[in-house]
């Protein structure tokens, strides 16, 4: 049977941090623009924290919402590419070729989440960040989207693994890096086939609930709502 | 007819061919260093990188795409609408035809640009393209980016022809008036034209059979246009009324081209005689039903999405009502409703100068009403977080200029190697025939311009 890769956010646990967001940098190769480029709107964050603030000073409420790639089921990004560059797996994610992209961007402006990032020009790092590269992932040129892919690299390294030494994957054998450095567990990853996953089991709470669910664009990514005023 | 006034209309119409003034020279220059300039700029932002231009997170199209709408819209001028005046055969449209339909050749290879212009990695362009390659991948058919390829060869396929069919006796005419490189040049574009009655009834079925198929053609082309927003779920781009309100658009944005570019031809090559005011009346009254039509397009749409009050649709709808871009969406309902309106509606403003402002005005409107589409949408998606901004950067702006200065060369230089006004036509019309003109006709008679 077949994976189907899934997290679970618990808004609840998020502290907004912002580890996350460094994990994916740093794990995917994802350039930093710098102050300027940052300045007008070109910041790279495959996964980002959305903070709101709610009511009126002094009652109001901070809000953190970690979003990246919903990896919808019925993806609008997907059919709208020219070149399949764009396109869905068998295991349910939505993957990026990024050799095969042209650069229309029609993707990004077809996804209703904003989560994917056109490559304004070839990719640059600060020092000494360009000695921490990461060999799994390939490093995009100008010109081409990108997105989170739920760190696939990390995903086929384990099924690779659990495949030499036959056996299957448990629970929890694969984190992608958001997953790993949260250190207040908000994020939760797994099998969405496996029923007795953590993640299936948040995923059927009745805190859960999909991003924009009315758009139809049968995400796999759960928000478990907040129960709590702070 | 009678001979002298043949020749009349023959030695009228080569003239701008034969004779050429230094001031053409000088507009040829001028408009090629822009046009150069243009593509310079291209390749300056290809070099650079694409942040060049001021396209940033979550408005990922925005001048290129405009000017893609805008230039396909222009299109619409020539193509359709002298196959609607050939169809019901009117008779007025006979020195305006040729002029119309080399808008929509010229006016479709500078919009197909754009779609190239505006990638990230142009030079794998052809990855649009379904070839036959030995990775056996083809485009993917189900995006309407794969679709506007195929609308637009067919478009372009199909005016050119259309273009070119009757130019082909006026080829022949060229060549039995002229001598040297011009007969030898004129001779191969005639395609061996004898005048033949079997020929001129080939013609005749060839040009009946064209101007059925590019209607459809047209309609399909400014409506799969519409379909690269509307297939998107983007608030105020997901929306039903898309196909035909862009084709009205098109129509619209068309006839005004077509009415400055008349103008300029008739100044500028002394076609008094031949473009009168009663085709700028004509053309004028068309250009006010356009104008009424998307006018009622325009409250349709602004109407049902202010009823239907669906949040992330408020949000562009008001951002573009009454927020940053009000400027300019009231500039362009100024410019595409109230002055056309006002001047084409009034019998006594309906004059040349008059349809040409008015014109001016529709272009300056129907150019930010596509770019009022592209960007409020994008930069007001659903999440509030990621709502973004945009300013045009000056690669944009000179590349922009620079496709109107090429619209305005490769109509000067079509107007010096082709007769503009198709001269056959002329003289199998009644048009020329000064007892036939009506008062308004005989403001500019041949006898008189010619004594």
């Amino acid at each position: 049977m077949p994976h189907r890769w899934g997290m679970a956010v618990d808004l609840d646990r998020c502290t907004g941090c912002g580890a996350c967001v460094t994990a994916c940098h740093a794990e995917n190769n994802i350039p930093t623009v710098g102050p300027e480029q940052a300045g007008r709107g070109r910041a790279m964050h495959w996964i980002r924290v959305e903070r709101y603030w709610e009511g009126d000073f002094p009652d109001i409420a901070l809000k953190f919402r970690p979003v990246m790639c919903q990896q919808c089921d019925a993806a609008p990004c997907e059919p709208v590419c020219p070149t399949y560059a764009s396109h869905h797996t068998d295991d349910g994610l939505n993957a990026q070729i990024y050799n095969r992209c042209i650069g229309t961007r029609y993707c990004a402006n077809a996804c209703p989440y904003n989560v994917r990032f056109f490559d304004f020009f070839n990719p640059q790092w600060p020092k000494p960040l360009h000695l921490q590269f990461n060999p799994d992932v390939s490093v995009r040129e100008v010109g081409v989207m990108e997105k989170c892919t739920f760190c696939v690299q990390r995903i086929h390294a384990v099924e690779i693994d659990a495949k030499a030494a036959k056996r299957d994957l448990k629970d929890g054998d694969v984190k992608p890096a958001c997953v790993q450095s949260c250190s207040a567990r908000a994020l939760v990853f797994g099998d969405l086939n496996d029923p007795d996953s953590e993640v299936s089991r948040l995923s059927r709470s009745p805190r859960g609930a999909k991003l924009l669910e009315d758009l139809g664009t049968l995400p796999k990514v759960t928000y478990l709502s907040r129960q709590t005023q702070a | 007819m009678n001979e002298a006034l043949a020749k009349r209309l023959s030695d009228d119409l080569m003239r701008p061919m034969i004779q050429t003034s230094w001031r053409f020279y000088l507009l040829v220059a001028f408009l090629g260093t822009i046009v150069a300039m243009g593509l310079g700029t291209w390749f300056y932002q290809m070099y650079m990188g694409f942040g060049m231009t001021g396209i940033t997170n979550p408005i990922f199209w925005a001048f290129y795409i405009t000017n893609f709408v805008f230039w396909i819209g222009i299109s619409h001028a020539g193509t359709l609408i002298s196959a609607i005046l050939r169809l019901v055969n009117a008779g007025w449209r006979r020195p305006v035809t040729r002029c119309a339909e080399v808008i929509t050749a010229f006016a479709l290879m500078i919009g197909a640009l754009f779609p190239i212009i505006h990638l990230g990695r142009p030079w794998l362009f052809f990855w649009l393209v379904p070839y036959p390659s030995n990775r056996l991948i083809w485009p993917n058919f189900r995006s309407p980016l794969v679709w506007d390829f195929f609308a637009i060869s067919t478009y372009l396929t199909g005016s050119v022809l259309f273009l070119v069919l009757p130019m082909i006796p006026d080829f022949a005419l060229v060549r039995d008036k002229t001598t040297g490189w011009r007969k030898r040049v004129y001779g191969m574009l005639a395609l061996g034209w004898q005048g033949t009655t079997k020929q001129w009834h080939r013609l005749e079925s060839a040009m009946q059979i064209m101007a059925i198929a590019i209607i459809p053609v047209a309609v399909s082309v400014h409506t799969i246009v519409s379909f690269d927003f509307s297939m998107a779920p983007v608030p105020m781009w997901h929306s039903t009324i898309f196909g035909p309100y862009f084709v009205a658009g098109a129509i619209f944005s068309g006839i005004a081209g077509l009415i400055i570019a008349m103008a300029a031809l008739r100044k500028f090559l002394h076609l008094e005689p031949y473009l009168h005011p009663v085709h700028f009346q004509n053309l004028g009254k068309l250009l006010l039903m356009m104008c009424l039509l998307w006018g009622y397009f325009v409250f349709a749409e602004r109407l049902t999405t202010w009823f239907g009050n669906e949040p992330s649709e408020m949000e562009v709808f008001w951002v573009t009502q009454t927020g940053s871009f009000a400027p300019l969406y009231w500039t362009m309902i100024v410019c595409n409703f109230v002055i056309p309106f006002t001047i084409l509606s009034l019998r006594k403003l309906r004059t040349i100068a008059g349809c040409v402002t008015a014109s001016f005005a529709v272009l300056i409107g129907m150019w930010l009403e596509r770019f009022l589409i592209v960007v409020p949408s994008l930069s007001h998606k659903y999440l509030p977080y990621t709502w973004g901004h945009y300013r045009p950067r000056p690669v944009e702006i000179m590349i922009t200029i620079s496709t109107f200065a090429a619209m305005t060369l490769l109509y000067a230089l079509f107007s010096k190697f082709v007769p503009v006004i198709s001269v056959w036509e002329l003289k199998v019309g009644e048009h020329p025939f000064p007892q036939d003109a009506t008062a308004e006709r005989r403001e500019h008679p041949l006898w008189k311009a010619h004594p």
